[in-house]
């Protein structure tokens, strides 16, 4: 290694050569802003929040992508100079904001409006002029996109990429620059696959989730209804950093006792769903094994994955597994099962989801995702929104003592943890398909090459004496790699997992906002799933066919994973979509 | 300002698609080749309609809309068709300070196509021009080639005329 001695703000230090000043000062505790900066994904020095002085250059220089090459460089972030061409930078993005911070859904998390605040920012119209309203895109079920808030950062637009989607970038020139999508379209129109990655990414309130809250709200309020919540395996490893507790904090306890207290009905675990899902694409697997199948099998839980098949990959439709996500599982068993135990009509029951992702807000709406004649589930709402309502009702989370799940639809395993991070589903199916191949209990039951954070990962077992190759993509750049592969017959994979997030559901376009300062130097997928690969470890039970009440719903309703019956309430179908 | 899309049906023929497919083939793997593409299939196509953006975001694996982002960030750019007859009225300053403002009126009033816009029936198309050298004879307008000068609003219809024997 090539390294060089420094120095930033006198504070001498050696740096690797190439080094980004971004990257040397964060070293040494000194933050430099930065507004466009992703990364690895959008690193393009176009925002100049991150300008700093360096000794014997001309000009200031964007910290973000100027690497550090010469022994002795001489660096100041903090000058006067320095921070003046902040606040002009701050100012002349103000100048055709829409200033309304108050009612943003964003306010206290808007990197700009802290900005505005850290630099003292005294005078919003310092550059007032031209200020064209633009129309905000409400097209979509999952999100809202507001132009007028938008900076041009085009973080969203480098999100967009990443997932190899790419509906979204800069169109038109100078001024009439804006974030669009081709041809002017709306969202809804183009092939967005409605993973929301764009909304985890945005620095302001240009692209915030469809909030759903007083939907919610409502349905608590009428007394006519039965409102039961589910809440998604990595909703627990994230929702405390809503409440500023650390990252990969598991709060399912605490998380439970605030539904409670929000007054829903019932409050179950889609870990449950996940053990189902898990019971049924085992056994999908096994008989598309023995059988002859469609190989590979690849899952289905990750509804924007499916829907990026559809658009983009639909010679493949029928390659997914026919299982429902474990959202629409656990909704559908709600409606039926739960129901005709209870003695519920399933027509006043009100299915609440707590999901880390924006794309169960399209799937809920899907066709064939209806077993009791009834959506199977109402509403989706994101980790964020589940923190709004806590916020709301002045819970104060953190004091919170724990709970358990109610236990009718709320007992789960291990299996049913791992869900949230990228190979848990995965491993989840090959504990399950591996004793039921062997018909025994077997004690391996850790699957370690499918875990971690790597965006493809593949592995072969001896699945009782078959070998079975598997391979794991999260990201849909990743997936779309694995099935360029299958598609051009250079892999005999048997089954693939994909979800469409980077790192998984834990890294969702649904969970909490991260602001760039703590995404660009923090691996936030790898430390929330640590939180889930822990419960995995101190559950009673670890493989989904182990769960009581898996055993029960099958017993006493559903016969045996992949009965008519079974078929009839979990399993569903796909279309091809036009993506023009 | 934004471009206008094209609303006129594409008639692209097959020889046309045959050289999209050459100049696509020719770029594909070049670093930045969205840009020479576009002004390639531009002078195939005279413009740049959705149809050939969507082959050209295909042929290249690119998004379509870094396509469509290109295309509307240069002003060379076209996404929508020329008429039989392109009239270019001139914009600049000398012209504009002329009247050349109420010559695109009148027009838009005797043809229905605002600038950036082509007859349903493909005779004319409109489009505002900056100088064009003439500022003597100003206001100025071009059919094609033809230059008229020195006009006034009531001359629009009689220039459209001649062309539409």
């Amino acid at each position: 290694m090539d390294m060089i001695n420094i120095k930033i703000n006198n504070i001498p230090l050696s740096v690797e050569k190439g080094t980004t000043i971004l990257e040397a000062a964060e070293k040494i505790g000194v933050n430099i802003p930065t507004l466009c900066f992703l990364k690895d994904i959008n690193e393009i020095g176009a925002c100049r929040m991150c300008v700093a002085e360096v000794k014997g250059a001309r000009s200031l220089v964007a910290s973000c992508v100027y690497p550090i090459e010469r022994e002795g460089t001489e660096i100041f972030t903090n000058t006067k100079k320095v921070q003046d061409s902040r606040r002009t930078t701050l100012e002349l993005i103000l100048s055709n904001h829409e200033r309304k911070c108050l009612s943003c859904p964003r306010s206290g998390s808007c990197e700009l409006q802290r900005m505005c605040h850290e630099f003292g920012i005294d005078d919003e119209e310092r550059y007032a002029g031209e200020n064209p309203e633009v129309k905000v895109d409400e097209s979509t079920l999952h999100l809202i996109r507001n132009n007028n808030k938008c900076v041009l950062c085009r973080r969203c637009v480098a999100a967009c990429n990443e997932q190899y989607v790419g509906v979204i970038g800069a169109n038109n020139r100078g001024f009439d620059t804006e974030i669009g999508c081709y041809f002017n379209k709306d969202l809804n129109e183009t092939a967005c696959v409605s993973c929301g990655q764009c909304t985890a990414v945005c620095p302001t309130g240009a692209l915030v989730e469809r909030d759903q809250t007083e939907e919610v709200f409502a349905a608590i309020a009428d007394p006519e209804k039965y409102v039961v919540v589910q809440t998604a395996p990595a909703i627990r490893a994230t929702l405390g950093e809503c409440f500023d507790m650390p990252i990969g904090t598991n709060v399912k306890g605490k998380m439970v006792t605030a539904l409670k207290m929000l007054g829903f009905d019932k409050v179950f675990d889609t870990d449950f769903g996940a053990d189902l899902t898990i019971m049924e694409e085992a056994n999908e697997f096994i008989e598309r094994m023995q059988n002859g199948g469609t190989l590979p099998m690849i899952t289905s839980c990750s509804p924007g994955w499916v829907k990026f098949c559809e658009f983009y990959y639909p010679e493949l439709l029928p390659n997914l597994s026919s299982c429902k996500s474990p959202q629409q599982m656990t909704g559908a068993m709600i409606k039926t099962y739960y129901a005709e135990k209870e003695g519920i009509d399933p027509k006043n029951i009100v299915v609440v989801s707590i999901m880390p992702c924006t794309a169960k807000k399209f799937e809920v709406k899907r066709d064939d995702q209806d077993a009791a004649g009834l959506p199977d589930v109402d509403i989706a709402l994101t980790t964020r929104e589940l923190a709004k309502m806590i916020k709301k009702c002045q819970i104060q989370f953190t004091k919170l003592p724990d709970s358990e799940f109610d236990p009718a639809l709320g007992i789960a395993t291990g299996a049913g943890a791992i869900f949230g991070a990228t190979g848990g589903v995965m491993e989840a199916a090959l504990r399950t398909a591996a004793d039921t191949l062997t018909g025994k209990s077997l004690d391996e039951i850790d699957y370690k090459e499918v875990r971690g954070t790597d965006g493809i990962k593949e592995a072969v077992y001896n699945v009782a004496g078959t070998e079975v190759k598997v391979a794991v993509a999260s990201g849909l750049s990743n997936a779309a790699k694995v099935l360029d592969k299958v598609k051009a017959g250079e892999a005999d994979y048997h089954f693939i997992e994909i979800m469409c997030c980077p790192g998984g559901c834990v890294n969702g376009g649904g969970q909490p906002i991260q602001p760039a300062s703590v995404r660009n130097f923090t691996d936030l997928k790898a430390e929330r799933a640590k939180a889930l690969y822990e419960e995995d470890i101190n559950l009673p039970y670890r493989k989904s066919h182990d769960s009581p009440i898996i055993k029960q719903v099958y017993e006493e309703y559903l016969e045996k994973p992949g009965s008519h019956k079974a078929h009839e309430i979990l399993h569903t179908s796909y279309v091809e979509r036009e993506r023009y | 300002m934004q471009k206008k899309i094209s609303t006129l049906p594409f008639n692209g023929t097959p020889e046309q698609e045959a050289k999209l497919k050459e100049i696509i083939e020719k770029h594909k793997g070049d670093p930045g080749a969205v840009m020479p593409v576009l002004q390639e299939a531009q002078g195939v196509y005279g413009y740049l309609p959705k149809e050939v953006q969507i082959m050209i975001a295909e042929g290249l694996g690119v998004p379509v809309e870094e396509v469509y982002g290109v295309s509307t960030f240069y002003s060379q750019f076209s996404l929508t068709p020329k008429g039989k007859y392109n009239i270019s009225v001139c914009l600049g300053t000398a012209c504009y300070v002329k009247g050349s403002g109420k010559l695109v009126d009148e027009i838009t009033n005797q043809i229905g196509i605002e600038p950036e816009e082509c007859t349903e029936d493909g005779l004319f198309s409109l489009t505002a021009c900056r100088c064009i050298g003439a500022c003597g004879l100003a206001p100025v307008l071009t059919v094609n080639d033809e230059v008229y000068g020195r006009l006034e609003p009531k001359d629009i219809a009689g220039i459209l005329d001649k062309y539409r024997a």
